[in-house]
């Protein structure tokens, strides 16, 4: 069934239908959430109460807005420091493998490729745990033989940077690899001969070529960073990133300044999004 | 130049092994070397199965993991069912502007986090929520409807949760089957019910294999949904590791259950990729 | 004779635009028929309407006399050869030649026999279980034919099957497609934009241009006698002038063409008077070329001028002559060798007769 086949008027109708319906289930949550960060009320709920910007700018009890909300935006801040982290050493990584498996034959070439991609087919909560028991025996192993406390290597933010990045580098490799692979190697030997150094040549014309691949990666790497849970939950320490914070908060019951900050995570991640688009058109 | 070749090859080698190494390969091994570890005294340890002799002991673990592992696979039917004739209108139906339109609405919903889809479910589904409201005004109920915390709900959530991950690998597939293809299968007599199981299904299965891994896994490895969005009788698996680690401080046994979980979903994966002649580097890469 | 296709005022509009106008054509049983024309012509078009894939503003199709207006692609008595042959992937070559078959509920032994049979015919025995991408080009189409001729349609469209091969295949394929037309003795109709496709193999050919046709006939009949200046243009080479009528005397004409060169035509029987605009074709096989000028005293069309050019091609040689006023005109050279040294700058002599030459009057 193409659009040069010709069919019944009933089954197109209803494939239609279907589509429509389809991208109400898509977007319905999302409105719900958006609608009720609006409403003049302690819970995000009907009956509608009236309109607000409370939720967002309010600054007295019972309505304080996100912005004077202190544990959320400290959250937003956590969560905006170890999304840049992972997003950059997962991003400098990521090219690095993606030369390495582009431009080199080796031995072991396909083993370490498909150990590469295992990440993505470990669930991110065994992730969480395997990193947890692994510093934990090594925090624990500097305690007992040097009597050094490696605060580093408890439940915290680097550890929840370091879980991150276990997985993510993953998807940086592949959005790297792809751009990559479609790269004319020629033009680097005409560099080359034009009396560039390898190194200058890689500098000059491969990475320009791949910029628009990177700054993808980089702002996947970051959404994705943002909005994990199942690995973060599992090696976070004190300082909650966002999607904890919320998680603990919704677990005590919801008010409309979850939806505030939803409806502000939404805005944020489209424009990220529209930036990477943008700037993959001009590349 | 040669030895430069080499130096090259090292730099680059180094940061893969490392992370590898450091961050999935020896954890696994420790992890691994912990779930066959037993306290047999303050302080004191043995090397045991008794750990995984607790798991096979213990009905309600065996259930948990069997229940986590069906509904998973029934997550992932669901998806494909919904996002199969979805992603055929994308890649096949839908032309131009309306085309990247609506592959992008399809993205759209899972740049934001999944705890506000859930958060999202749960305004709509619960006594309170939008549903039962609506219910209520139309004269379909009397009193509030609980929707919430049910394995339907759990479903619901799921199979939202994964809906990009099936719809991305399909459109992909299916955008590359040549339309004169599908033209020559009725060119030569067949009817859409034949074109769509000789040849547009054999040409998207390695769209389906891929889209169907990535579903299970992430509907396995879930934690959010079912403890947002499920009952107290849909308890998942990766709950049982959660309370394991953080609230009993059983790092053993929680080991041995992560031990579980992980060799669950590399026997499925395995079994599907091998089922259907596909490998991880074409599925995933 | 009876026909196997008729297409009567067949006519699409896409929008504002339309693609085929009020085309009516016939096609005899056991011909084969090309509809020859630049892209975007409108020759896709008719051929997706006769499979099914577009619906007609208007105008019926007819095969075997039966309209198949309302009839989906899967129950017309027509088959295609997809341009880029769209053999299934997904499925070796005895189930892509049996998929058909198999549509029509055949049982499983008669579709192994039909299939090793039409196998045989195409002289491709024994390939059954090969898959797709281990053939060659040339395989490939003859296995995509095979597809279509195993189910025994009344007609085979062929949509420029042969424009993905590479040039010494595509000859190769040209003389093998007449042969297989015959030995099927099917209807074949053939689009392509290349002229020595169409010329080869037709029985009958019709140009086409905006969507219409200019004129249906034979290879010959395009060749030396073509209806229409698009026709005598796009139907092999030739020497192109326009210009200003300046004498009409019966049946022949002389035209001066803007660069001051003065031509004798004949007209045809088209009506051309003095100051009317028109358009002159000379093929460049129809000049004859000579050291000396008294050898051309038969011909009514005599240029003196120098070799400004050698264009060598084996047999189909050519020169071309610029004449005192600067213009050039291509000449082929004869096979006798007679001018094989001929050299660059060299003086030569042309000459041709006034019905060498067709005139049109210039349109617009």
């Amino acid at each position: 069934m193409i659009p040069s086949i010709p069919q019944p008027r009933l089954i197109r109708t209803a494939y239609g239908a279907y589509i429509v319906l389809f991208f109400i289930y898509l977007a319905l949550p999302l409105v719900v959430v958006a609608a009720f960060a609006f409403n003049d009320s302690q819970f995000p709920s009907l009956p509608w109460e009236g309109f607000t910007w409370n939720w967002f700018f309010g600054d007295e009890r019972p309505m304080i807005g996100v912005f004077h909300e202190r544990s959320i935006l400290r959250a937003i801040g956590t969560s905006a420091f170890v999304g840049i982290s992972v997003a950059l050493l997962s991003v400098a990584v990521g090219t690095s493998n993606a030369f390495l498996f582009n431009r080199y034959q080796f031995r072991g070439r396909g083993f370490l490729y498909v150990l590469m991609l295992l990440p993505l087919v470990i669930p991110g909560i065994v992730l969480g745990i395997s990193i947890l028991v692994f510093s934990s025996t090594v925090a624990n192993g500097l305690w007992d033989g040097v009597k050094y406390d490696a605060e580093i290597l408890r439940p915290g933010l680097v550890l929840v940077i370091l879980g991150q990045f276990s997985f993510i580098t993953t998807i940086a490799t592949l959005v790297i690899s792809a751009r990559l692979q479609k790269f004319d190697q020629t033009l680097e030997e005409a560099a080359l001969n034009l009396g560039a150094d390898r190194m200058t040549a890689v500098r000059t014309i491969t990475l320009p070529y791949l910029m628009p691949a990177m700054v993808g990666a980089v702002v996947v790497a970051f959404l994705m960073s943002f909005e994990n849970f199942n690995t973060t939950l599992m090696l976070v320490g004190s300082d909650a990133p966002l999607t904890i914070a919320m998680f603990d908060r919704l677990k005590e019951g919801s008010t409309p300044l979850l939806n505030a900050v939803s409806l502000l995570l939404m805005l944020g991640s489209s424009v990220l999004a529209l930036v990477m688009i943008a700037f993959q058109r001009k590349g | 130049m040669r030895n430069q070749a080499r130096l090259g090859f090292y730099l680059l080698l180094t940061p893969l092994l490392l992370w590898l190494g450091l961050l999935i390969i020896i954890p696994h091994i420790d992890m691994a070397l912990l779930s066959l570890r037993e306290r047999v005294g303050v302080g004191r340890y043995a090397s045991s199965l008794a750990n995984y002799g607790t798991f096979f002991g213990e009905p309600l673990y065996m259930w948990t993991f069997a229940r986590t592992a069906m509904m998973s696979v029934l997550a992932t039917v669901i998806t494909l069912i919904i996002a199969f004739p979805v992603s055929y209108y994308i890649a096949k139906m839908a032309k131009g502007r309306t085309q990247s339109a609506l592959f992008l609405l399809c993205l759209v919903p899972f740049w934001v986090s999944e705890l506000v889809r859930t958060f999202g479910w749960m305004i709509l589904l619960r006594e309170t929520g939008l549903f039962s409201s609506l219910l209520q005004w139309a004269g379909l109920a009397d009193g509030p409807v609980e929707m919430l915390y049910n394995d339907a709900a759990m479903m619901v959530g799921l199979v939202y949760t994964s809906m990009l991950f099936m719809v991305v690998p399909l459109v992909t597939t299916l955008e590359s089957l040549d339309d004169a293809v599908i033209e020559a299968g009725y060119d030569l007599g067949g009817s859409g019910f034949s074109v769509l199981r000789e040849i547009v299904i054999p040409h998207a299965m390695p769209g389906i294999v891929s889209g169907s891994i990535v579903v299970f896994m992430l509907s396995l490895g879930n934690y959010l949904t079912p403890t947002m969005l499920g009952g107290k009788d849909s308890l998942w698996f990766t709950e049982l590791i959660y309370s394991q680690f953080i609230v009993r401080f059983n790092w053993e046994l929680g080991a041995a259950f992560g031990f579980m979980l992980l060799f669950l979903s590399s026997v499925i994966v395995w079994g599907t990729l091998r089922l259907t002649g596909q490998t991880l580097e074409k599925t995933m890469g | 004779m009876a026909t196997d296709l008729d297409c009567n005022t067949l006519t699409k509009r896409f929008g504002d635009t339309t693609a085929v106008r009020d085309v009516s054509f016939s096609v005899e049983q056991g011909s084969f028929f090309s509809i020859l024309g630049p892209s975007g012509c409108g020759k896709t078009t008719i051929m997706r309407m006769i499979a099914g894939f577009l619906e007609p503003t208007g105008g019926d199709i007819r095969i075997k006399g039966k309209s198949m207006l309302n009839v989906p692609p899967n129950k017309r008595p027509v088959n295609m050869v997809f341009q880029h042959l769209a053999l299934f992937p997904m499925m070796n070559i005895a189930e892509n030649i049996g998929y058909g078959l198999r549509r029509a509920g055949l049982p499983k032994p008669e579709i192994t026999r039909r299939v090793g049979e039409v196998l045989e015919r195409v002289n491709l025995p024994g390939i059954e279980n090969r898959k797709v991408d281990e053939l060659s080009g040339g395989q490939k189409q003859r296995v995509a034919i095979a597809r279509c001729m195993v189910l025994e349609p009344d007609v085979l469209l062929l949509d420029e099957p042969l424009g993905a091969l590479d040039l010494k295949l595509r000859e190769h394929m040209k003389i093998e497609l007449k042969a297989l037309q015959a030995t099927f003795d099917t209807t074949f109709v053939y689009i392509t934009h290349d002229q020595s496709e169409a010329l080869v193999m037709s029985d009958q050919i019709a140009v086409m241009n905006g969507g219409v046709f200019e004129q249906v006939g034979t290879a010959r009949d395009l060749y030396y006698r073509p209806d229409t200046a698009f026709v005598a243009g796009f139907v092999g080479d030739s020497n192109r002038w326009r210009g200003k009528v300046e004498q009409a005397d019966g049946d022949r004409i002389a035209l001066r063409t803007a660069e001051g060169l003065l031509i004798n035509s004949a007209t045809q029987g088209r009506d051309l008077r003095p100051g009317e605009e028109a358009e002159i074709f000379l093929r460049p096989e129809a000049i004859r070329v000579a050291h000396d000028s008294a050898d051309l005293a038969q011909f009514d069309n005599r240029i003196s001028g120098e070799v400004s050019s050698l264009l060598f091609n084996g047999a189909a040689s050519r020169i071309l002559v610029r004449d005192e006023i600067g213009e050039e005109i291509e000449v082929t050279l004869p096979q006798s060798g007679e001018f094989a040294n001929l050299a660059k700058g060299a003086p030569v002599h042309i000459g041709w007769g006034g019905d060498q030459t067709t005139c049109f009057a210039s349109r617009g």
